[in-house]
């Protein structure tokens, strides 16, 4: 078996690259959703909560059809980038970014919402660009959502564990983060005290997490008022 | 100059009010309600009209027939509104700072802004912990720093209190002795009209009632359910001759007449406005002998214009417009008609400064 660290630091990896690679979509999703009106939003509004609402395993099975080596995307960015995504680390983030995706554009869209329309209005009769009103005013103020909603996405991606399993296997070092090597465990004999140990881990992590959200959202709500 | 002509369906009814604005303050009056914010938000870029246009200084920044809609960060127009609309997140600083240049003057520097409005201390600090008349001081300030050809100030002293509201307009006037810029003052106070603006324009549900120099709109018996005259009462311009005459009274000269009041404090040749409310004079046909009234100014009957079953208002020009509320039976009685010569007579108790 790998080492505690190793699975511990793949983990967090994985969950990092997650929530790094998807927090501009997610920026922008929450705020066409908090901000546009056009026909269709209700269809884009559906497609962001898809993987709340979907078994994770079937998430996992079109991941597989679409970014496999023989899906039309994963062809295409393997003939191009050289991107392999099956068996790899790469593969998990990226099963875990779309799990965790609806929770982080949930709580960035509140962030948004929450953010006084008439403070971008009087950013652009100052001469402000709709571009230069959203990074200058609107997603400061966001901040204490957009911070929420990297965070509960950072939680969700680390207990990522079925879409994972069904995308990119379970390969030691490179796609069996900690739930999926507490599941292995518990499937060898003799194997639970290991599997005790990574839950004490994972559970030591999420606390730190939560921990520093409330800290960084004490901090912004302190910077605001 | 700042020409407006546009047509925008609201809630409750539609605007459809044709403006020509020229540089100087110029008042825009009306009840809430009235669509005075709609107005400053069509000509910010906030709102799109329906149809019509829009052209500040010959520039044209909306055309619905050319298809011309200038985005508000492109209109070389300010906004200073009613609730200030700092940014919570920068400090006072960070807010004077965040503008763009876009009129065609230059723009100030940040030193002359803090100067004008007395900003020096607060430059740090972060604008929840102003006070509102302060908030809006950086505001004005932060609109200025873009150079407007077309400044809006859209009742920046409506969410404040009588002592705070004071200290902002004595700010406020220091912003007309920019004789170049058009500044649109939205209010429903007709004391703020009185000590800012050069003219007026009256405005009621969506139409432009009335527009023109203060002086001449305030004189009109007709426009006063808009104007609120009841209370404001029609204005005199005034220079003081005599400060005090030894009495404690101030001696004006006021088109040809001598007006006394109670001292203000005014050194002899400063201009003066005086307000004098319909209900505070009285009409002779002869000069009153041995009165307590001090006040009294020959002057003829312009027009009559019945107020209530009871109740008349006497339009009297005195080289300027005076006007009397009477009773129907004086003017039955007086048989007060256009071309009649009356002795107008104002108690020096009921005259006060309106500036």
């Amino acid at each position: 078996m790998t080492p505690v660290w190793e699975i511990a630091a793949l983990s967090l990896k994985v969950s990092l690259w997650a929530v790094a690679c998807s927090l501009p979509a997610g920026i922008a999703c929450a705020w066409v959703l908090a901000r546009c009106r056009f026909p269709g939003k209700i269809l884009l509004d559906g497609l962001v909560h898809l993987p709340l609402v979907t078994p994770p395993v079937v998430v996992g099975y079109l991941l597989l059809i679409v970014l496999g080596r023989n899906g039309w995307l994963g062809r295409l960015l393997y003939d191009w980038l050289g991107l392999t995504f099956t068996f790899t680390w790469r593969g998990a983030a990226v099963a875990a970014a779309v799990m965790a995706f609806p929770l982080m554009v949930r709580a960035i869209r509140l962030g948004i919402e929450s953010v006084d329309r008439r403070l971008e209005e009087a950013a652009r009769t100052l001469g402000a660009t709709p571009a230069r009103s959203l990074f200058t005013v609107t997603l400061p103020l966001a901040a204490p959502g957009l911070l929420t909603g990297a965070l509960l996405a950072f939680a969700r991606c680390l207990g990522e564990f079925g879409a994972t399993i069904t995308f990119v296997s379970n390969v030691p070092g490179q796609t069996r983060t900690l739930p999926l090597a507490i599941y292995t465990l518990l499937q060898t004999p003799e194997g639970e005290t290991a599997a005790a140990w990574l839950a004490g881990v994972s559970l030591a992590l999420a606390i730190v997490a939560l921990a520093a959200s409330e800290m960084a959202a004490r901090a912004v709500r302190k910077r605001l008022s | 100059m700042l020409q407006f002509d546009a047509r925008r369906k609201l809630a409750e009814f539609e605007w459809q009010g044709r403006l020509e604005l020229q540089p100087g303050v110029t008042a825009l009056y009306g009840q809430s309600g009235a669509g005075k914010t709609s107005l400053v938000n069509m000509i910010a870029g906030l709102l799109t009209p329906d149809e019509g246009e829009i052209a500040i200084g010959g520039t044209c920044v909306f055309a619905s027939r050319k298809g011309v809609n200038l985005p508000p960060e492109q209109r070389p127009v300010g906004v200073v509104f009613q609730d200030g609309r700092l940014f919570p997140h920068l400090t006072v600083r960070g807010n004077l700072q965040y503008g763009r240049r876009r009129g065609k003057g230059s723009a100030p520097a940040l030193e002359e802004l803090v100067e004008l409005l007395e900003l020096e201390s607060l430059l740090d600090r972060r604008p929840m912990s102003l006070s509102g008349g302060e908030q809006q001081r950086v505001a004005i300030g932060r609109a200025l720093r873009t150079a407007p050809d077309v400044l809006l100030l859209d009742e920046p002293l409506a969410g404040l209190d009588g002592e705070r509201r004071g200290e902002v307009l004595g700010f406020l006037e220091r912003l007309k002795q920019d004789r170049d810029r058009v500044i649109v003052y939205v209010t429903h106070r007709m004391e703020e009209v009185v000590r800012l603006a050069d003219r007026l324009v009256l405005i009621d549900r969506g139409v432009v009632q009335s527009a023109g120099g203060l002086q001449d709109l305030l004189g009109r018996p007709e426009l006063q359910a808009l104007t609120g005259q009841r209370t404001a009462g029609a204005l005199l311009s005034c220079r003081i001759e005599q400060a005090d005459d030894g009495d404690g009274l101030s001696r004006l000269s006021c088109a040809g007449h001598s007006l006394f009041l109670a001292r203000l404090g005014l050194p002899p040749g400063a201009d003066v406005v005086l307000q004098v409310r319909a209900g505070d004079v009285s009409l002779s046909l002869e000069r009153p002998r041995r009165s307590s009234v001090l006040n009294v100014m020959r002057g003829t009957v312009e027009r009559v214009v019945q107020e209530d079953s009871a109740l008349a208002d006497v339009v009297v020009n005195v080289g300027q417009t005076l006007w009397a509320r009477v009773t129907r039976r004086s003017v039955r009685e007086l048989a007060l008609a256009p071309g009649v010569e009356v002795y107008a007579t104002i108690k020096a108790a009921s005259l006060y400064s309106a500036n």
